[in-house]
């Protein structure tokens, strides 16, 4: 405090108001801040136009097939193994661009109806695991006492998991005829998204309540209280949208694991069952000729790695645009 | 819903506005006690200790005032503001506002008395949500209590507010980042009034600003507390801001009140060491003399989950004697117009040899 504060006030009367804000400052919400920012992440956008056309490909997949003058993914061709049996490679002539497998069924257009698999396992999981994962973080960090003693022990219990060993006994367990818990789970994609939402939605609970825990502590949630907010308006209004940038940070973030895990699980045979084409899948029955049809790995492998690094690159350049500060600390 | 007797809503709204005559303070803390627990331990939470934020407050808040409340950081100010508010809980004591006791208020008469009182935040940037524009900011306290219903009719209002407390009306729909610190303090102040609140807690409004908007918001706050008529608790960490805003100012050390009484006394003839020490502390422009005044107090504020016991400014008291150490003072009118907790408080003599700069004496 200097001799100016005493100054101005012992004038008497009010010194001039600060200069109002001229138009130099445009109205900008904090949409519009972000959207300028990833604008310029020249590779996060590259990324998401790829995210874009992988979509449209797997939700078009019948179409994109067809016209393209590829087989169904189930369809068996004969005519495109060789007269030992083996499959033959990518050849524009048998409408085969990435080769057969070893039952002559394409594999450009199993890779397509794979993608679809891949990304409705990935998105319906993640989707499932952030609403369980947001809404126990919130619980826990808005009422901490007991309660969050109880989740907290209950996730730091359930991250002790090996994810894949549950995932093979699950699979094992569900993967026999109807299923289990009563034919509620079928073997196949339910199984996959089962597991993964078991083994994730820890994560994104303890990534939450850490938020709400500090978000709590600001002064703009005491204000509301001392408004006469209600707990519910406190959530909705005041806590909820601060979190909605690390929300779609950390779900683009777990999409490409939980893509990775469908595919392990699948490569190890308790994910996606045959003759479903899935990723994993076929990456794990092209381990064994590998040397002689080296497209059955290569094109399927492709995709997942340009998917998940699609998605890696996309979340990195969002929680550049979206958060600065946490970005180069 | 539980509210001490004679404290309903009913007996509330049964009076008519204006009927009641204004009697008695605004605001009566009495014997005020918040301790926060210290924890250990992982599923089984084991209590061992707790820090003693408030320990046995009591003062009032008379109406049309301002009551300043002073003290180093971590005295317990915030805890005190927050529990009048309602904001906390108090472990013990009582909370009277406008003569019903508030304390163990809930529910719908809860919601209705934080019409009354409100609160402005220190931090300038944590106390605006940031995905909120104005607008929505400075009409939340309509939207939560069903007021200024209606677009048009809500704008209107708010715009108003901004009008009021030197805003541009036209910056409606912008977000808190694109203000200066000293405009977002506005915008809370707007926020604090949308209600016409009796009383007004600001809690070290201007210590986040820069020098010369400190000023800016100051006279503000007086200007709109003549103009409404506001109840005034002015929360700041040290005397020299507070010496031109308040008609009284209470100093609080560690939790508890160690002085009190009008601000012209409290300045002319400081009695405990602790405000002795905290008016020295005003910023002297004479360098000699800035030497001086950091011998007097020494060292830091204790830690509040163990204060020292009977007098808790014994550890740093340039006057400590026995007797300090084994015997709590009780506050006390000491005959100069303040009241003091203290066994040996400061005589003339001792304030002329301070050195206290309370700047040019002037007829009051
Ligand atoms: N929610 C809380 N939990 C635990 N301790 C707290 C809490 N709030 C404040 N305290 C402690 O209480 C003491 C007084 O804090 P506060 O009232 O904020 O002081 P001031 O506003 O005077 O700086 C400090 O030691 C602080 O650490
Ligand atoms: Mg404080």
């Amino acid at each position: 405090m200097s001799s100016t504060t005493f100054d101005l006030i012992e004038g008497g009367r009010s010194a001039p108001l600060e200069p109002l804000t001229g138009t130099e400052i445009a109205a900008r919400s904090p949409l519009e801040l972000f959207w300028r920012r990833f604008r310029k992440d020249r590779i996060a956008l590259v990324s998401l136009g790829f995210i874009v056309f992988l979509v449209v490909v797997a939700i078009a997949a019948p179409l994109v097939v067809k016209l393209l003058g590829a087989a169904g993914p189930d369809v068996q061709n004969p005519g495109a193994l060789t007269q030992f049996g083996t499959p033959t490679g990518p050849s524009f002539a048998h409408h085969h661009i990435f080769g057969v497998d070893p039952l002559g069924r394409d594999v450009f257009s199993r890779v397509v109806y794979g993608a679809r698999v891949s990304l409705e396992v990935a998105f319906i999981a993640t989707g499932l695991s952030m609403m369980i994962g947001i809404g126990v973080g919130m619980v826990a960090g808005l009422y901490r006492g007991w309660v969050d003693t109880l989740l907290s022990r209950m996730i730091d219990l359930t991250l002790c998991f090996p994810v894949l060993l549950l995932g093979l006994g699950l699979g094992a367990a569900c993967s026999q005829g109807n299923g289990c818990a009563g034919g509620t789970i079928k073997p196949g994609t339910d199984v996959v998204i089962l597991v993964i939402v078991l083994a994730t939605w820890t994560y994104i609970a303890r990534i939450v309540r850490g938020q709400v825990l500090s978000l709590r502590e600001k002064e703009f949630v005491q204000a509301a209280r001392s408004l006469g907010a209600s707990e519910a308006r406190i959530i909705f209004r005041e806590v909820l949208p601060n979190l909605t940038a690390s929300i779609i940070v950390v779900a683009t973030l777990f999409i490409p694991i939980n893509i990775l895990t469908e595919a392990a699980l699948s490569f190890l045979g308790v994910g996606v069952q045959p003759p479903n084409p899935s990723w994993g899948g076929m990456l794990a029955d092209a381990t064994n000729i590998f040397n002689s049809a080296w497209w059955y790995m290569v094109f399927p492998g492709a995709a997942l790695l340009l998917t998940v690094l699609a998605f890696n690159l996309v979340g990195d350049g969002l929680q550049d645009a979206l958060q600065p500060r946490a970005a180069h600390t | 819903m539980s509210s001490s007797p004679g404290a309903s809503t009913g007996e509330r709204a049964a009076a008519p506005a204006g009927e009641r005559p204004p009697v008695g303070a605004l605001v009566e803390v009495v014997d005020l006690v918040k301790h926060f627990p210290i924890t250990r331990g992982v599923i089984l939470q084991r209590r061992i200790g707790a820090v003693r934020a408030v320990d046995g407050v009591s003062f009032e808040v008379r109406r049309g005032e301002t009551l300043g409340i002073v003290g180093e950081t971590g005295c317990g100010k915030s805890t005190t503001a927050k529990l009048i508010m309602r904001l906390l809980d108090p472990t013990s004591g009582q909370v009277r506002f406008d003569g019903r006791d508030i304390t163990r208020l809930k529910g719908a008469p809860l919601k209705a008395m934080r019409r009354d009182m409100q609160m402005i935040f220190q931090d300038p940037y944590s106390s605006l949500n940031p995905r909120k524009t104005v607008g929505s900011i400075i009409g939340d306290p309509f939207a939560i209590h069903g007021l200024e219903r209606g677009r048009a009719q809500r704008k209107r209002a708010v715009q108003a507010l901004m009008e009021t407390v030197g805003l541009n009306p036209e910056h409606y729909n912008r977000y808190p980042h694109e203000f200066s610190g000293g405009q977002r303090q506005r915008i809370g102040v707007a926020r604090a009034l949308a209600l016409r609140p009796k009383l007004l807690i600001a809690d070290e409004p201007v210590s986040a600003l820069d020098v010369s908007i400190q000023a800016q918001v100051l006279n503000l706050l007086r200007d709109l507390q003549a103009r409404f008529g506001l109840t005034l608790v002015f929360i700041a960490h040290d005397l020299s801001v507070v010496r031109h805003m308040c008609d009284r100012v209470a100093v609080m050390y560690l939790g508890k009140i160690v002085e009190i009484g009008p601000s012209d006394a409290l300045y002319r003839f400081p009695r405990h060491p602790y405000t002795g020490a905290l008016l020295s502390a005003v910023p002297v422009a004479d360098p000699a003399r800035a030497r001086e005044r950091r011998a007097l107090v020494s060292g830091d504020v204790p830690s509040p989950a163990n204060p020292p016991p009977a007098c808790r400014f014994h550890t740093r008291c340039p006057k400590v004697r026995e007797r300090c150490r084994t015997d709590e003072p009780a506050l006390a009118p000491k005959g100069s117009g303040t009241e003091a907790a203290c066994h040996f408080p400061l005589t003339e003599q001792e304030v002329a040899r301070m050195h206290v700069v309370t700047g040019p004496v002037r007829p009051a």
